[in-house]
C-alpha cells in the first residue's frame, strides 16, 4: 500500500497516528456532532473522543474507540487539539464518499504535536491526497457533571421507535418535554405547537423499550433547538439510553453500527430549559 | 422470549460499561469494545390490513342510538381505514386550507374549499366506516381547523399503515379539543390535541343526478392521462364527442399563441366504465383539485365518476363506496373565455368540434358553484346572520347571502340581478345562508336547485 511506505520513515515524529481501511467509518459518526464548526480532539489509548458544544447547554460527545482504526499509536497519555470540523469533513470526503461498494478511502491521520497542523492522508484508487488543516488551541470542554450515581431515570430504546416520533414532531414548539417516570405515562415526549400538543407515550413493557429503570416522576424541557442536532445521531444508532438526573439534565447515549459492523457511541448532553411543576 | 430478555440485559451492561468508561476513562479492552453481537428481532406480525369494507361488529349500527347522551364526537378508525382518512386528509390538504369537521348522523364529514372558492371538496365517511362511531348529542355542531394541523398527525403516510393499529378520534366540545389517538405498533401511543373554532357547515349546492354527461372511469386511466401534463399546468379542458373524450392543457387567452405548447390526448369511450354524454361539450376546470382526487382514487381504487353539465356549470368528480362518499365540485370556465382559435383548430381537424352551447353565451356568470353556509339553530330558531365573525367566510359574503333565510327562489331571484362579476376566470361561490331544517342531515347535496349567483369582493365587509 503506498500509504504505509510513503511516510513510514517520518512516524516517529508523530505523537498520533490513526489509519482506517475506511474513511467513512470516521466521517459518519463525525457528522452525527456536527452543529458547530469547531470540535476538540482527544485521544488516548483507548481511542478517539471529539467533542463539541454549543450555547454552554448542549455537548455532544463522539467516541472511535482504538480498535475501530488498523493502527492507533499515540505516544503520550493524552493528546488534544482543536480544529475545524466542517473542513475536517469535506478532507474525509475529497473523494466524493464513494458510494460504489468495493471502493473505499483509505485514511492515515497524523498529527507532530502542539502547534502542528493534521496531516491526513487519504487514498482512493491509488491516488493520495494529502490534507494539513491547521490546529487551535484546545479549549477544556464543558463538565456536565453528568454522574451516573445521580441518574434519577433511565430508559434504553431502540432507535426506530423514537426515529419515527423524532421526524414528526411538531417543530413549532420551541421546546421539547420529556417525562420519565416509575407510573404512567412512563415515557412521554411532549411538544406545544402552533397546532396543538402532541404527545407521544413509550409503554414501558413496550417492545422498543430495552430497559426501563425510573425511580421517580420527572418532566423537563428542552430547547427544541438545541435537540435537533441529536437527530442526526439518532438516525445512524440502532439503541439510545436516555438518562435524566436528579439536576433535569440529559443525556442521550447512541449506539452507532458502522459499515463494518463495528460499534462506536456518540453522547449528548442537554441542560434543561426551566423548571416545571410536574402535572 | 429468552433470547431477548438476554440482549436486553446485554443492551443495559453495554450502556453501563460505556458510562464508566466516559466517566473514568478506564482501560476496557473486553466489554462493549468487543461488542459485536448481531441484534435481531423477530419481525412482528403485522395486524391484517382491513380494507374500505369495515368490519362491521355486530352491534356497531347500534352504537349511534345507544350513546345518544354523549356530549362528544367519539369514533374509532382501525386497520388499512386509518390510511384511507389520512390519505383524505392530505388530498383535502391539496384543496384548501381549512378542513370542516362535521359529525353527522350519517357519518363523519370533512370538506374544505380553496381560498378562491373555486373548488370543493368533500368526504363523508359513513358510520360503517369506523369501528365506532358516536357522532354526539348535539348533531349541529360543526368546527374548523387548519388542515396542516390535521395533516401533522399523519404525517408520514407511508409508515402508516405498518405502525398505526387505530386510530381514535374524540371531540370535546367544552374543551375545545379535537383529539386525535394513534394506537401504534409496540404500543406507542401518539396523542395530538388541536385547538379548533367553531363554525358554520360548509355545503356546496350541487345536483349531479341531473348532470347531462357522465363519465366513469378506473382511477388508472384518468391518473395515465393526467401524467402528461406538466405539473405547472394549472387548468385542463376535456371535450366529450358521441364515442370520444379529449384531454387538453388550456392555454390562457393572452398568452402567445406561438410560444403555447399544446398537449391533447384522445381517450375512447370504450376505456371508460360509464360513458353517457348527451351532446357534445366541452369544458375546462383546475387540474391541481382533480389530481387531489386522484391521489386518494388510486391508492383506494375506487372508479372516479364526472358529472358535468355546460362550460360554466360546475363538474362533480365522485368516488363512491358503501361507507364512503367523495364529491370534489370544481368550477369550470364559461364559454366566452374559451380561446376559440384553439378549440377550432384542434377539434376541426377532428372533424368532431363540439357544438358550442349558444344558450349559455350571454350567461354573465363565469362559473357557478352554489354553496350554503348553513347556521344550524337547532330549534329553527330565529339565527343570527352566521358568516360574520368567520373570517374564512367573510369574503363569500354575497347579497343573497344575508338574506340567508329566504325562499330558494327568491335567491334566484337575486342571482340574477346581481351585477357583473368581478374580472377574474373562476369566480367564488355563493354562500347562502339557509335555515338548516331540511339540509342539516344530508351531506353534500341540497336539494334546491343550482342556485346561481355571484360574489363580488367588494362586498366585501372584512377580508382578512
Amino acid at each position: 500500500m503506498p500509504l504505509s511506505t510513503q511516510s513510514e520513515a517520518g512516524d516517529d515524529q508523530y505523537v498520533l497516528v490513526a489509519s482506517l481501511d475506511n474513511a467513512k467509518n470516521l466521517s459518519n459518526i463525525l457528522k452525527a456532532i456536527t452543529f458547530k464548526d469547531h470540535a476538540l480532539f482527544n485521544a488516548t489509548a483507548n481511542g478517539l473522543k471529539v467533542t463539541v458544544e454549543d450555547s454552554k447547554c448542549l455537548q455532544a460527545n463522539a467516541f472511535i474507540q482504538a480498535e475501530i482504526f488498523q493502527e492507533f499509536t499515540i505516544q503520550e497519555d493524552s493528546v488534544s487539539f482543536q480544529v475545524n470540523l466542517t473542513v475536517l469533513l469535506d478532507c474525509l470526503t475529497i473523494f466524493g464518499g464513494s458510494t460504489v461498494p468495493g471502493v473505499t478511502t483509505a485514511l492515515r491521520m497524523c498529527y507532530k504535536g502542539y502547534g502542528f497542523p493534521l496531516t491526513l492522508f487519504l487514498e482512493e484508487g491509488g491516488v493520495v491526497t494529502v490534507c494539513k488543516i491547521n490546529t487551535q488551541e484546545p479549549e477544556d470542554p464543558i463538565d456536565f457533571e453528568f454522574c451516573s450515581t445521580n441518574v434519577t431515570n433511565k430508559v434504553i430504546l431502540q432507535s426506530d421507535s423514537l426515529k419515527e416520533a423524532f421526524s414528526e414532531l411538531d417543530m413549532t414548539s420551541e421546546i421539547l418535554q420529556i417525562t420519565m417516570s416509575p407510573s404512567q405515562p412512563y415515557f412521554r415526549l411532549s411538544t406545544f405547537g402552533n397546532a396543538g400538543n402532541a404527545h407521544y407515550d413509550y409503554p414501558k413493557d413496550s417492545d422498543m423499550m430495552e430497559l426501563f429503570q425510573c425511580t421517580k416522576t420527572q418532566t423537563n424541557r428542552y430547547k427544541m433547538s438545541l435537540l435537533k442536532p441529536s437527530t442526526k445521531a439518532l438516525a445512524l444508532s440502532c439503541k439510545v439510553s436516555v438518562r435524566t438526573d436528579n439536576r433535569g439534565f440529559l443525556s442521550l447515549q447512541y449506539l452507532v453500527r458502522n459499515d463494518d459492523g463495528q460499534i462506536c457511541f456518540v453522547e449528548y448532553y442537554c441542560c434543561p430549559d426551566e423548571e416545571v411543576e410536574e402535572e | 422470549m429468552m433470547h431477548v430478555s438476554t440482549e436486553r440485559q446485554r443492551a443495559s451492561a453495554t450502556f453501563q460499561k460505556f458510562s464508566q468508561w466516559l466517566r473514568e476513562s478506564e482501560a476496557r479492552n473486553g466489554g462493549f469494545w468487543g461488542y459485536s453481537e448481531v441484534w435481531y428481532y423477530g419481525k412482528q406480525n403485522n395486524g391484517t390490513a382491513i380494507d374500505l369494507q369495515t368490519e362491521i361488529q355486530s352491534d356497531a349500527p347500534h352504537t349511534t342510538c345507544e350513546d345518544r347522551t354523549s356530549h362528544k364526537m367519539d369514533c374509532m378508525v382501525t386497520g388499512g381505514n386509518v390510511k384511507v382518512l389520512a390519505k383524505a386528509i392530505h388530498s383535502l390538504s391539496r384543496i384548501g386550507e381549512e378542513l370542516y369537521l362535521e359529525p353527522q348522523e350519517d357519518g363523519l364529514a370533512l370538506r374544505t374549499v380553496n381560498s378562491s372558492r373555486s373548488a370543493y371538496a368533500c368526504f363523508l365517511f359513513a358510520p360503517l366506516f369506523f369501528q365506532k362511531y358516536v357522532p354526539g348529542r348535539n348533531p349541529t355542531f360543526r368546527c374548523k381547523m387548519a388542515v396542516k394541523c390535521v395533516q401533522a398527525v399523519f404525517r408520514s403516510l407511508s409508515s402508516l399503515e405498518k405502525t398505526v393499529e387505530r386510530c381514535h378520534i374524540e371531540l370535546n366540545v367544552e374543551k375545545s379539543r379535537l383529539t386525535f389517538t394513534l394506537h401504534c405498533k409496540h404500543g406507542l401511543l401518539k396523542t395530538h390535541n388541536l385547538s379548533f373554532q367553531d363554525s358554520e357547515s360548509l355545503q356546496a349546492v350541487f345536483d349531479k343526478d341531473s348532470c347531462p354527461n357522465i363519465l366513469q372511469a378506473q382511477p388508472r386511466l384518468l391518473v395515465d392521462t393526467v401524467l402528461h401534463f406538466p405539473p405547472s399546468l394549472e387548468e385542463v379542458s376535456v371535450s366529450v364527442s358521441g364515442e370520444r373524450v379529449w384531454f387538453r392543457n388550456h392555454v390562457e387567452e393572452e398568452a402567445e399563441r406561438s410560444r403555447a405548447m399544446l398537449t391533447e390526448l384522445c381517450i375512447s369511450a370504450e376505456e371508460f366504465e360509464q360513458f353517457a354524454v348527451s351532446a357534445p361539450t366541452r369544458i375546462t376546470f383546475c387540474l391541481k383539485e382533480m389530481r387531489g382526487l386522484l391521489m386518494f382514487a388510486e391508492s383506494s381504487g375506487l372508479p372516479v365518476s364526472l358529472y358535468f353539465d355546460e362550460p360554466g356549470r360546475p363538474v362533480v368528480l365522485s368516488l363512491t363506496d358503501s361507507v364512503l362518499e367523495v364529491n370534489f365540485v370544481l368550477a369550470t370556465l364559461s364559454e366566452e373565455s374559451h380561446p376559440q382559435n384553439h378549440d377550432n383548430t384542434n377539434t376541426d381537424r377532428r372533424a368532431r368540434p363540439p357544438p358550442p352551447p349558444d344558450d349559455f353565451m350571454n350567461d354573465d356568470m363565469d362559473f357557478l358553484i352554489a354553496m350554503e353556509t348553513t347556521e344550524l339553530a337547532a330549534g329553527g330558531s330565529g339565527c343570527s346572520p352566521p358568516q360574520a365573525q368567520d373570517a374564512g367566510m367573510s369574503q363569500l359574503r354575497t347579497r343573497a347571502a344575508s338574506e340567508g333565510e329566504e325562499e330558494e327562489e327568491d335567491r334566484e331571484e337575486e342571482a340574477e340581478d346581481t351585477g357583473r362579476p368581478p374580472n377574474k376566470k373562476f369566480r367564488s361561490l355563493f354562500f347562502g345562508s339557509v335555515l338548516p331544517t331540511s339540509s342539516q342531515a344530508t351531506n353534500q347535496t341540497l336539494r334546491s336547485q343550482d342556485v346561481l349567483a355571484s360574489d363580488s369582493e367588494d362586498e366585501d365587509p372584512e377580508s382578512s
